[in-house]
């Protein structure tokens, strides 16, 4: 396997930091004017998803690791594992509760999804940015209220609860950013 | 390549601010009788410095080097009788990359004749006082500093008490092996980072990290370095020393930085035997100070990186 130098280091950089992969976060060149130059860096532990800060000698090296992000349709929840298909070769991948994580609230069939396999299997679940997902539960909608600011919480399809406005009503879909959990608008008839 | 790799990655008024910066120092320097003066960016010698790598490339079919600051083309100017003399152009070192370092940088550089570290301190705090408009400011020694924040002495810690002061503040992925590897950790990763947001001095350096300072006992008798270090808020901005003069000396620190190179399996490059040769012939009593006019720059006009205040870094140069 591949090794980096800390003069490689940089956001997004997959290396193997006691014994789990981590994605490199930040990379800080620190060098006091007289002495010796240190890299500072934040590695995200993709197992555990814990943000290490660890300090390296300019010119130490770790070794790579073998992860990489794939674009997947998620196909279904077998109530153990869930399960992936690559859509070009339509090879399949099942990931495990902790591999998925928080991500299981968000997941719909079909929906396109990147899935960070390490040493060929499933390690991280990353769900798109917007989705679009139907209100099944929440209290009953106020109408002509189309302009106040008031919010109310809604539970969706896929079980995640996020705030909309008053107006919606159950049944209603609509379009939310996975990141922040933050209502985008309906979605739109196609 | 990326469709905007041509542009400049500061914007045109950070560059008008540079503009007006270098202009301020020039006025700064002019009223008060300091001459501007051109050493060689381009060099047969290169820098002795431990942890300072020079740039080498070809010239005339030999090895020359970037100049990886002026000091010691101004040092021979002043065994030569210049005078008090500044510059203010290029300096360049090998792998500084990142949001507080560029391998080609903006440096000025004084000196002072018969003047001791403590009275070029004061003129540091003016300067940087006038350009970051500010009249907060604090010195105080190495030891007070360390003493302040982590309850430890520099100067008499036992390297156990060091190794084990670094382990708790920090995590490492190799084991310090030198008091001044200790030192630069807790310096860079911890002290740096108590500093307030006005400018901080601080004076009195462990004698081996000296570099080409005076080494002389304070006050408690420990021999330190005479030189000084400016921050402005925890950024590093200025490295001062009241100036070795001692030719044999100067002979000897060139030789312990090599050996030192040698040992830690670093490039090994001529160094300047001609700066023997001029402090023999007798350089003035001086202090003198080199500082990061980028660095300035993003702290004057509030910038949070060096790629904002340099028209091209060298990812785009």
């Amino acid at each position: 396997m591949a090794s980096y130098s800390t003069n490689e280091f940089k956001g997004g950089l997959k290396v193997m930091l006691d014994g789990d992969p981590c994605s490199i976060v930040e990379n800080e060149f620190v060098k006091p004017g007289k002495g010796q130059a240190f890299s500072r860096v934040k590695l995200r532990n993709l197992k555990t998803g814990r943000v290490w800060e660890r300090t390296f000698r300019s010119g130490e090296s770790l070794e790579a690791a073998d992860v990489m992000d794939r674009e997947m349709e998620y196909l279904y929840n077998d109530g153990e594992f869930y399960h992936f298909m690559e859509p070009e070769s339509f090879e399949q991948h099942q990931a495990s509760t902790d591999a998925v994580g928080d991500a299981a609230k968000w997941l719909k069939e079909q929906d396109i999804c990147t899935i960070t396999l390490y040493n060929g299997s499933p390690l991280a679940v990353t769900p798109p940015n917007h989705v679009i997902l139907e209100i099944t539960d929440t209290d009953p909608g106020l109408r002509g209220d189309t302009a106040q600011g008031g919010t109310k919480p809604a539970t969706l399809a896929t079980g995640a609860v996020v705030k909309v406005p008053l107006f919606l009503e159950i049944g209603e879909t609509i379009k939310v950013d996975t990141r922040t959990a933050e209502y985008l608008g309906r979605a739109k008839e196609d | 390549m990326s469709k905007n790799a041509w542009r400049p990655t500061a914007s045109i008024k950070a560059l008008r601010q540079r503009a007006a910066l270098l202009a301020q120092i020039r006025t700064f320097f002019s009223q008060r009788g300091v001459l501007e003066t051109e050493v060689p960016v381009l060099s047969q010698r290169a820098t002795s410095d431990p942890h300072i790598e020079s740039i080498s490339t070809q010239c005339s079919g030999e090895t020359a080097y970037l100049a990886t600051s002026p000091e010691l083309g101004l040092k021979r100017l002043l065994a030569a009788g210049l005078g008090d003399c500044y510059y203010l152009g290029k300096a360049f070192r090998q792998g500084e990359s990142g949001g507080r370092h560029n391998p080609e940088f903006s440096m000025l550089e004084w000196y002072r004749c018969g003047w001791d570290d403590r009275q070029l301190m004061a003129e540091v705090t003016e300067l940087l006082s006038a350009i970051l408009a500010t009249d907060q400011v604090q010195s105080l020694s190495y030891r007070e500093l360390f003493l302040r924040e982590l309850q430890l002495d520099p100067h008499s810690a036992s390297n156990a008490e060091l190794v084990s002061c670094v382990a708790r503040e920090m995590e490492l992925s190799f084991t310090p092996r030198e008091r001044n590897e200790c030192l630069d950790l807790l310096m860079s990763h911890r002290l740096e980072a108590s500093m307030n947001e006005g400018i901080t001095l601080i004076y009195d350096f462990p004698a081996e990290q000296a570099a080409l300072a005076k080494v002389l006992n304070d006050q408690q008798g420990t021999p330190v370095a005479r030189r000084f270090e400016a921050y402005a808020g925890g950024l590093e901005l200025a490295n001062g020393y009241w100036e070795l003069t001692d030719s044999k000396e100067q002979l000897r620190r060139f030789e312990k930085d090599l050996a030192y190179r040698r040992d830690h399996l670093r490039p090994l490059q001529p160094f300047d035997e001609r700066l023997v040769s001029a402090l023999a012939e007798g350089m003035p009593d001086c202090a003198g100070v080199a500082l990061g006019v980028d660095r300035l720059l993003m702290l004057a006009a509030g910038y949070d990186s060096i790629d904002k205040v340099i028209a091209f870094p060298f990812s785009r140069a």
